[in-house]
């Protein structure tokens, strides 16, 4: 099951330049969230603040509270890789291991955590491409193709495959359909709303549309603070900031 | 892109307001037809009736555009969902005009009778509800489309009061029965224009608050 996670007084920064301020904000679990905004305003950088992914850039560094669940992100003796695992995160672009095949893309995940046992891997890569909705149309080809033979679609439905065979609690999607026809779109959208029964899902989209289709919650950045944040369908009809409603009506950003 | 997009919402309230007008002339119209017993009024409303209506349909073609189009949010979204239900209440209203014009023809047709009702009183004061909620519509206003709502009540206590009177009228003078049954008919059409022009004054408010104030009091999505 997913978890619910809290952010508080989040502060992220490239440098010396301040990227996020003083960010708060509750996500309930087994929810979509969506985060929306102009480019440049922090969004991205707030989900890679949720798993520790922001402080793998040079001179980038963060402070404030992450609670996921009970786990506490930012706290004393907090290991990078195990909150990782618990807290997925899958790209604006598929990125499938090239030479590995599919079989092998789901497993990696599990193999670096120290995954040996075959029968339960086995298992593990049924389910998770079957939560990823890609089971049926790569069950008979598991080992003989590689990730880099699917289509664009069935790549970043691969990617969230493999993100969740380490069986995490929260999935970030950082524009998972941006790269995507509109009909794998639809396949991934269908799919955010299918995870959300076993996942806590975050995910950055240019899309408001997207955002409006999949999201139960929106938060509104801008120059990195955040400035509204509701249930989507009143971002999206009656936003109470005239900042929100001028990005959602498409008169700036 | 959004240029374009704002034109078509500019294009979509001249459209509307010019239709309006249409629905306003024909309200005039038919109560100049009661007033002076001149079928040449009644044959002008029946004759209007269609402009009304195709109006009616580009609108709608046209909202629909920019919904499928430009996927319009937050406060243009009310927007254009308030002027596909306002063009709807005009259409109405246009009927409504309509069925007053047929109800002279019918009232001319037969001899003239003192009625104790003034419909021309009632129908000024449906007449500058719709102008009103109109100008709300034009200028964005909720406060000029909160002043329309507050005037429903008086239109439908002069509909009451016709009624009362204009039955009473039928009870004692069984000759004039057919004459005061006009003149009731009148009245409701009177009172229903008014009623659209509330409802195109709360369409207004809901654009404008993004507040819902049908039904009483005023409703904010939480």
């Amino acid at each position: 099951m997913g978890v619910g996670i809290e952010v508080r007084g989040l502060n992220a920064w490239y440098g010396k330049n301040q990227a996020l301020q003083s960010i708060d904000m509750t996500v309930p679990a087994n929810h979509v969230t969506a985060v929306i905004g102009p480019s440049g305003c922090g969004k991205s950088t707030f989900v890679r603040c949720l798993n520790r992914m922001h402080e793998t850039i040079p001179e980038a560094r963060a402070d404030g509270s992450v609670k996921v669940g009970e786990m506490d992100v930012y706290g004393d003796g907090s290991d990078p890789v195990e909150v990782r695992r618990r807290i997925g995160m899958v790209f604006q672009k598929p990125n499938p291991f090239p030479t590995m095949s599919i079989y092998g893309n789901v497993a990696a995940g599990l193999k670096l955590n120290g995954f040996r046992n075959r029968k339960q891997m086995d298992e593990l890569v049924e389910r998770s491409l079957k939560l990823a909705a890609l089971w049926e149309e790569v069950k008979d080809n598991l080992h003989k193709k590689s990730g880099a033979s699917l289509s664009g679609g069935q790549q970043q439905r691969l990617c969230i495959a493999r993100a969740l065979a380490v069986e995490p609690e929260v999935l970030l999607m950082d524009e998972p359909a941006s790269a995507l026809d509109p009909i794998s779109t639809s396949k991934i959208e269908e799919l955010i709303f299918q995870l959300k029964q076993h996942y806590t899902v975050v995910i950055v989209t240019h899309n408001m549309q997207q955002a409006a289709r999949v999201a139960e919650l929106t938060g509104f950045f801008l120059m990195g603070s955040l400035i509204e944040y509701d249930k989507t369908e009143k971002i999206f009809t009656t936003p109470a900031d005239k900042r929100t409603e001028d990005y959602v009506t498409g008169r700036f950003g | 892109m959004r240029s374009r997009f704002q034109q078509g919402l500019d294009e979509l309230k001249e459209k509307l307001l010019r239709m309006g007008g249409l629905a306003e002339q024909a309200i005039d119209r038919a109560t100049e037809a009661y007033r002076t017993r001149d079928s040449k009024f009644c044959q002008m409303v029946l004759a209007g009736e269609s402009a009304i209506n195709d109006a009616e349909r580009d609108i709608d073609e046209l909202a629909l555009d920019l919904l499928a189009m430009q996927q319009p949010m937050a406060i243009d979204l009310r927007f254009v969902l308030a002027v596909v239900k306002i063009n709807a209440d005009l259409e109405r209203v246009g009927d409504q005009a309509v069925n007053i014009a047929q109800r002279v023809l019918d009232l001319i047709s037969e001899p003239e009778v003192e009625l104790p009702v003034d419909i021309p009183r009632m129908a000024d004061g449906v007449s500058t509800m719709v102008q009103r909620a109109l100008e709300s519509f034009l200028d964005g206003k909720a406060e000029v489309a909160e002043a329309v709502l507050q005037m429903d009540g008086i239109v439908d206590r002069m509909k009451d009061e016709a009624f009362v009177m204009l039955v009473q009228k039928m009870t004692d003078n069984p000759a004039c029965t057919r004459q005061a049954l006009d003149v009731l008919l009148i009245a409701r059409n009177l009172e229903r224009i008014a009623d659209h022009a509330t409802n195109i004054a709360e369409d207004v408010i809901f654009w404008v608050r993004g507040a819902d104030v049908r039904h009483g009091g005023a409703h904010y999505r939480e």
